[in-house]
């Protein structure tokens, strides 16, 4: 029964090997995919590129269908996963700021990664603000502590907040996913076509 | 436009539904064998904990923050992200190889100079930075990895990311179209 390595079926000295082969398989993906572009990744928020959008909810939807698939064949206890907390008010002005961020700086930090492996020196610029903005914040530490520690509601998944079924809302997100597909070919055919 | 043979392979990328398809069967995976998601900002904090450790360890010691990440007798690159990332470094290495794609250059909008995608580029890492440390994760640790165990807080930062986005791209417009 998944997780492996956390039950011991896989020993734990293979996690390091283990991440190092996952990285290679994330970076290989991204970077095929277009996500060394910071052009191409930039598309997504002025209608001439949808490959953000189109790989990140494919990416969500599968993901979000396989976990809840093979917790329900008992393959994987889903109770055993890792649920990222939700910090209301870190999560809303992270969210923000990173938002600002993408779009002026073209990246996110997993795709700048897949850009500086391919020698872009936009990209290695754009590494160097993420580590710059991570000093700012531990150095301001202390003013950000209410909403970095405040708001905490625990690692709760959607089916804790807002009380629904998780196997319908993961059947409405992806009727959620295929439509926004369908509306962004729409909106691409409209919007005047960018060579990069 | 050029239009010769390496020019073209350069922008062939593969079908996004494909790629997504893949990304998500690996976050499956990654939950399968780890119990966690895929990341990419943990490494970066990694390693400006461990910079700050060796320039000052006093400095890194009194801070609350740095002090987190620091332990007795373990550096802060022995983390499951740092090795996951140099997998990520590797692997884009491959694709980009096996595509034609590898050389050093600053891509821009032809509108604008190198200079300014350069300050620009730098600005938004410094953002990006700082709200993925107010929001504990990025795209990938927080947003993606989140969704896929319907974590209420990844919903939340992947809305507020995208939303913002939006909201403040046509102040960008000029470095993109």
């Amino acid at each position: 029964m998944g997780p492996l390595i956390p039950n011991g079926v896989i020993p734990i000295e293979w996690d390091n090997i283990i991440a190092i082969l996952i990285g290679i398989v994330f970076g290989f993906v991204l970077e095929a995919s277009g996500f060394s572009s910071s052009r191409k990744l930039a598309g997504v928020f002025y209608g001439y590129d949808f490959a953000v959008l189109k790989v990140f909810f494919t990416a969500a939807v599968v993901a979000v269908i396989g976990v809840y698939y093979m917790d329900y064949l008992g393959y994987l206890d889903i109770t055993q996963l890792y649920v990222h907390p939700l910090y209301l008010w870190g999560a809303i002005i992270g969210g923000i700021i990173m938002g600002v961020g993408f779009v002026a700086g073209g990246f996110c930090p997993g795709t700048s990664l897949c850009a500086v492996a391919i020698g872009k020196i936009d990209a290695i610029v754009y590494v160097g603000g993420i580590m710059v903005g991570i000093f700012i914040f531990s150095e301001l530490y202390p003013l950000f502590l209410p909403i970095y520690d405040g708001y905490f509601y625990g690692n709760v998944t959607l089916e804790d907040s807002l009380g629904i079924n998780p196997y319908w809302f993961v059947f409405i997100f992806s009727i959620i996913a295929i439509a926004a597909f369908v509306v962004s070919d729409m909106v691409r055919k409209k919007v005047k076509k960018i060579f990069y | 436009m050029k239009k010769d043979l390496k020019q073209k392979s350069k922008h062939i990328y593969w079908n996004p539904y494909y790629g997504g398809f893949l990304l998500g069967i690996l976050i499956l995976f990654t939950f399968y064998l780890t119990g966690r998601g895929l990341g990419a900002s943990g490494a970066m904090k990694s390693s400006v904990v461990s910079i700050i450790e060796s320039v000052s360890p006093t400095h890194a010691e009194e801070s609350n923050y740095y002090s987190k990440f620091i332990t007795e007798d373990e550096s802060p690159m022995k983390n499951w992200l740092v090795f996951e990332t140099l997998g990520v470094l590797i692997g884009a290495f491959i694709s980009g190889g096996l595509s034609g794609r590898i050389g050093w250059r600053i891509q821009h909008s032809p509108k604008i100079t190198s200079k300014r995608r350069l300050v620009f580029a730098l600005g938004g890492g410094i953002l990006f930075g700082l709200g993925a440390q107010i929001a504990r994760g990025c795209t990938s640790g927080a947003a993606l990895s989140g969704m896929a165990v319907l974590s209420t807080g990844g919903f939340i930062t992947m809305l507020a990311i995208f939303g913002s986005a939006y909201a403040t791209a046509y102040f960008f417009r000029k470095n993109w179209i």
